[in-house]
């Protein structure tokens, strides 16, 4: 196991109490910069895989050690104790964006900013004008500053999605995963939403681990895929190579549901128009 | 015949339907009888209504017309019962917040919410007027143990309330905020207290508006405010008198009412 792995998992495994597992000896390890799609069928393990890295869920005993960088999250089915600092070096993107939506965009965005935070200020919301600053650009590099002022909830979900987005990069995480992320959004914001991903990792060589439902988006954003199913992964390598064939090959008769949609976000990219947007 | 066929017999009478009748039956036999022991109980004869009758229109002409001569007292007493609604609503809001994220599932471990939902269970139980009595002894007669009594019970209330508030919660955005790396008391603040401040500001204020209403009873027992001036007249059998104290608690208790019922409205 190399020390310089942004993400290292190593055999871990989670059940439920249901017969299938839905995490079975699981081993992964990202290099930093990489931008690796996570595929699979709804409850193939994808999400749960994710909350184990945050130390949102402890696997079992018996389990390897999970490594963010250099530190520990758990290992042999326990979290570590100081794991809610440790969250910082994460970046967390929700399906349905988890935002306060009584809090205006500028507080949801200053949030990342709590474990850095002397404790006597975040206790009273003071925020100094650098920080208020660094907020600020987070949400320019997602082009929602103009929005700052308002209560999340106001917002669109593709909008809601890009304050997550940036509440995460004023965390100053390296790693950053996605759970996810588009699959509550409209095609246009769904693209949306992965080009900025993708912008962050190419320009700011901050690691990306995104789980997708539609392999589509992984074929195109990620050079890399893991495939899970029923919590093993069955397929870690370029995914360029994901053909309809080896997916059919992979999931069988499931792999309708990931191929759900194709034709028409097909469509909706070799549209003249939007592929001029993309390129801007 | 066809008909017959077409309906199958279970349809017209589901299985269990003649065992639900009955249950309904013993249910309300059940509650009959509570009633009626419950009238026993409370000695209540409806007949003496009738027969008193021409002695309670009397005592009713004696309220009128109510005698206003000490309007002054009246009036800086009925203020004095405000004074005592308010610190006793904002100590125990204070104290509130925190029994009531105590108190919450959600928030803490069964060893934690279950002791202090017993304890805030206690606080609530007991009527403000007996909380009175005892503060009376402990601090003497007048406005400061109404206080004290209003405080203790209305903590127990409010620390309920707020606290169903809190477990109601959506459980996402506190996610969120753990996610980004915050601590325990950050993670509240920023993920649970936004979410439940309308639902508390308007039990605050829904408590604010009865604890008026229960001042001016404390002071019956001796703790300040209208309630002993109330308590004179009556036991002074100057029932002119009353009716004017009990006129002028009317107009503020519903006045503040009215007022505290649309600042509500504007939190939710």
């Amino acid at each position: 196991m190399s020390r310089g792995a942004s993400l290292s998992i190593d055999a871990l495994s989670k059940s439920f109490g249901a017969p299938t597992r839905a995490l079975d000896a699981v081993t992964l390890e990202v290099a930093p910069g990489e931008m690796v799609a996570l595929i699979g069928a709804s409850g193939s393990g994808k999400s749960t895989l994710l909350r184990h890295i945050s130390g949102f869920v402890a696997g079992e005993v018996g389990s390897g050690p999970v490594r963010v960088g250099k530190s520990l999250m758990q290992d042999n089915g326990r979290i570590v104790p100081d794991i809610r600092r440790r969250r910082a070096e994460v970046g967390f993107i929700f399906q349905q964006f988890n935002l306060v939506g009584r809090l205006s965009v500028m507080t949801n965005v200053l949030m990342g900013l709590l474990p850095r935070v002397p404790i006597w200020r975040s206790l009273i919301g003071r925020f100094t004008p650098a920080e208020r600053a660094e907020a600020w650009k987070a949400l320019k590099s997602v082009g929602i500053e103009r929005l700052a002022w308002q209560r999340a909830s106001t917002l669109s979900g593709g909008q809601q999605q890009r304050v997550a987005i940036a509440r995460a990069l004023v965390q100053g995480a390296r790693i950053i995963l996605a759970d996810e992320p588009i699959a509550s959004l409209d095609p246009e914001s769904a693209r949306n939403v992965m080009e900025i991903l993708a912008r962050i990792n190419r320009d700011q060589g901050i690691t990306v681990v995104v789980s997708l439902h539609q392999v589509q988006f992984a074929r195109r954003y990620c050079p890399r895929t893991v495939a899970l199913r029923r919590g093993e992964v069955v397929y870690d390598g370029p995914s360029a190579d994901l053909d309809a064939a080896l997916l059919r090959r992979l999931y069988g008769a499931g792999v309708e549901e990931m191929l759900d949609g194709t034709e028409t976000i097909d469509a909706v990219m070799n549209d003249p128009v939007v592929a001029q947007s993309l390129a801007d | 015949m066809t008909a017959s066929h077409a309906i199958p017999p279970e349809a017209l009478a589901p299985p269990g339907a003649g065992k639900r009748t009955l249950v309904q039956a013993i249910g309300w036999a059940v509650f009959a009888l509570i009633l009626l022991w419950a009238w026993k109980g409370a000695e209540i004869r409806p007949l003496d209504l009738a027969r008193d009758s021409a002695n309670m229109a009397k005592f009713a002409t004696e309220f009128f017309p109510p005698d206003f001569r000490d309007w002054r007292t009246y009036l800086q007493e009925m203020i004095v019962t405000v004074h005592i609604a308010i610190w006793g609503t904002v100590l125990a809001i204070v104290c509130a917040v925190p029994f009531g994220l105590l108190s919450s599932s959600n928030i803490v471990p069964v060893w934690v919410y279950q002791p202090v939902r017993r304890m805030m269970d206690a606080c609530r139980a007991i009527n403000e007027m007996v909380f009175a009595m005892l503060f009376i002894v402990a601090v003497g007669l007048g406005p400061f143990a109404g206080v004290l009594a209003l405080w203790i019970h209305t903590t127990g209330t409010l620390a309920k309330l707020f606290s169903e508030a809190v477990e109601a919660i959506d459980p996402r955005p506190v996610e969120g905020v753990r996610a980004t790396g915050a601590s325990a008391l950050e993670e509240i603040l920023y993920g649970v207290i936004p979410q439940v401040l309308p639902l508390w500001i308007s039990y605050s204020l829904y408590r604010f508006e009865s604890n008026v209403r229960s001042a001016s009873v404390v002071g019956m027992v001796g703790a300040g405010g209208i309630g002993v001036i109330l308590y004179e007249v009556i036991r002074g059998f100057e029932y002119a008198q009353t009716c004017a104290v009990m006129l002028i608690i009317i107009v503020f208790v519903s006045t503040i009412d009215v007022v505290s019922s649309r600042i509500r409205k504007l939190f939710i």
